[in-house]
């Protein structure tokens, strides 16, 4: 029994994530023992959180078995809104309210296109990825506007010893998403939509609904996200966020996260997000031409994918194996219900 | 089985773009039998099927369930009052556990604002356990993913959650379709298991062979139309095999 558990918890790919993590920053602390100094875990750290707010809505949309191309202009286009409406005298909460209601917006009509023409979300968000990027170059009026020091961006970035507040931010936000995902029945609504549309929705799931909500949900966690990035950065730049749907869509991979729906964790997720990051960092650490990290960023989503993959079927043969055993040995007492009831 | 009709239907028409599917059909259906629906494919029991599931509503005619007239709206609505249907297609998500599976859309809540809450996981894996004990299926955990189950277990645990949520009325879609002959006996044995607690069954096939041995009635279907609608002790094997036949 006990290995059985064992063997379920390593089967599962969050975990074998977490593995290659470890593996990972081991080999980088031998490369350069400074990889894991206060110093360089606190420049990695504060820029993390923003990547892993957008990994985790996009991992939650993705297992309800939808995609969002369109985070990382969302990324921009949000905080750029917020920026360019204090600018025009509004009280920076309300710019932020307003600024994080385009993300909803954004994740509202991703959704609508998507469920209502039934068309692939690759598509509608790829449209959108274009759409939102425009609006915000549009937005800046020709050259990026300075960042106007009302907007309370302390509150969001400020930096501790080690860690920025943002970290702080990333883990509640982790936390009530995965209380969401992993407790709720809204949760079991996201999987189960995930996994076979036809199946939820004869169990009753309004499944369109479910989408809709994890659409949003990603929209506002990309605007929320780019917002913590520009109040870091303390510049509203048109060009923030360029690639990170597909950054985002690699951390979730890395993570465990089927691109079929479904399945996957936000822990994975986080670790994924977590993983791109220190690995950037190590390569240069390294003193590896900076260059190389796309390289290997590449060789990490197409390495943990594989592994991941051999890693359920190994599991999966293996009950297999053991199921056929079962039956073997039970079959002796499986008498056919045909000849019992045939006069 | 009882004397009592659990559904009835009546003069039910279905079109779809003009074909039409189901002609004038009228159907009683006794309390705790097991009635095999068969026919060839196209011969309509699917669209019968949509129909009494609440998936669908018929373009004229009445259901009664219970002597009451009822047109579903849904397939929820018809699943709140305790008809249950189980698709060709299994009505499980592979990735998912077996408790999990048991309780979607119906899962215990705790801490819940209107529909959302936190999901009682313990009390929700125990009832899991001993829905599947209730149909002799004993696997050996809640947390297995269903897509470790055979195809027969799957069955098991379909009908496990009908049973669970009290279903009156079971019906299942080509239960036995690409099952191997040991999971098929399986099926039909959690299948008659039914009868014994007081669930009715629609079994639809067009596997004669698969629901003669379990049914109490049969009814043929051919070109959306009811053909033969016979008790077991009124018919045989070999005349049944020529009504799906020659239609």
């Amino acid at each position: 029994m006990n290995t059985n558990n064992l063997k379920s918890i390593l089967m599962r790919p969050e975990i074998s994530t977490f593995i290659m993590f470890i593996v990972i920053m081991t080999g980088f602390f031998i490369a350069n023992e400074n990889f894991l100094s206060a110093r360089n875990i606190r420049i990695v750290m504060g820029i993390t959180p923003e990547y892993i707010i957008v990994a985790i809505g996009i991992a939650i949309l993705m297992i309800s078995g939808e995609f969002d191309l369109s985070v990382g202009s969302v990324f921009a286009l949000v905080p750029m809104t917020m920026v360019q409406l204090v600018h025009q005298g509004i009280p920076p909460w309300v710019a932020i309210a307003l600024g994080l209601s385009i993300g909803i917006a954004v994740g509202f009509v991703n959704g609508f296109i998507t469920l209502r023409f039934g068309i692939p979300s690759f598509i509608a968000t790829l449209g959108m990825l274009y759409i939102a990027r425009s609006l915000t170059t549009v937005a800046t009026g020709g050259f990026p506007p300075p960042f106007p020091h009302e907007l309370p961006n302390e509150l969001f970035v400020f930096q501790f010893e080690v860690f920025r507040a943002s970290l702080f931010w990333m883990l509640g936000v982790a936390f009530i998403a995965g209380i969401m995902l992993h407790r709720s029945n809204l949760g079991n609504w996201i999987y189960s939509t995930g996994g076979d549309t036809a199946a939820a929705s004869s169990m009753g799931i309004k499944t369109n609904n479910v989408k809709m909500f994890c659409f949003i949900l990603c929209g506002f966690l990309a605007g929320f996200a780019g917002m913590i990035q520009t109040f870091r950065i303390e510049a509203p730049l048109p060009s923030q966020g360029y690639l990170l749907e597909l950054e985002s869509i690699a951390a979730a991979v890395i993570g465990g996260v089927s691109l079929f729906g479904g399945v996957g964790t936000i822990f994975g997720a986080a670790i994924g997000a977590i993983l791109i990051r220190f690995l950037e960092s190590g390569i240069i650490m390294a003193r590896i031409d900076a260059e190389w990290f796309r390289a290997g960023l590449g060789s990490l989503i197409i390495i943990s994918v594989v592994f991941n993959t051999w890693v359920v079927r190994r599991g999966e043969n293996m009950v297999h194996k053991n199921q056929a055993e079962e039956n073997q040995n039970s079959s002796q007492n499986n008498e056919s219900v045909t000849e019992s009831k045939d006069e | 089985m009882s004397n009592e009709n659990i559904i009835e239907c009546k003069d039910l028409n279905k079109y779809y773009s003009g074909v039409h599917a189901l002609k004038n059909l009228s159907l009683k259906i006794k309390k705790d039998s097991v009635v095999g629906l068969i026919g060839d494919n196209g011969a309509g029991k699917s669209t019968l099927i949509k129909i009494l599931s609440g998936a669908h509503s018929p373009d004229s005619g009445q259901i009664y369930f219970e002597g009451n007239e009822v047109k579903f709206k849904s397939t929820k609505e018809a699943m709140n009052l305790g008809i249950e249907t189980i698709y060709q297609y299994s009505a499980l998500i592979p990735q998912m556990s077996i408790a999990r599976n048991i309780f979607i859309g119906r899962e215990q809540t705790t801490f819940s604002l209107g529909s959302i809450g936190l999901m009682k996981t313990k009390s929700m894996d125990k009832a899991a356990m001993d829905a599947l004990n209730d149909v002799e299926l004993h696997l050996r955990s809640p947390d297995t993913p269903v897509n470790q189950l055979s195809g027969g277990e799957r069955q098991g645990v379909v009908i496990a959650r009908a049973m669970y949520f009290k279903s009156k009325v079971l019906i299942l879609d080509e239960p036995t379709n690409h099952l191997s002959v040991k999971e098929t006996n399986k099926v039909l044995r959690f299948v008659e298991g039914l009868k014994k607690q007081g669930v009715t069954s629609i079994f639809i096939t067009h596997n004669l062979s698969h629901v003669y041995p379990i049914a109490d009635h049969l009814c043929v279907m051919a070109r959306g139309e009811k053909i033969a609608d016979l008790a077991k002790e009124d018919t045989n094997i070999d005349e049944l095999t020529d009504l799906l036949v020659n239609g």
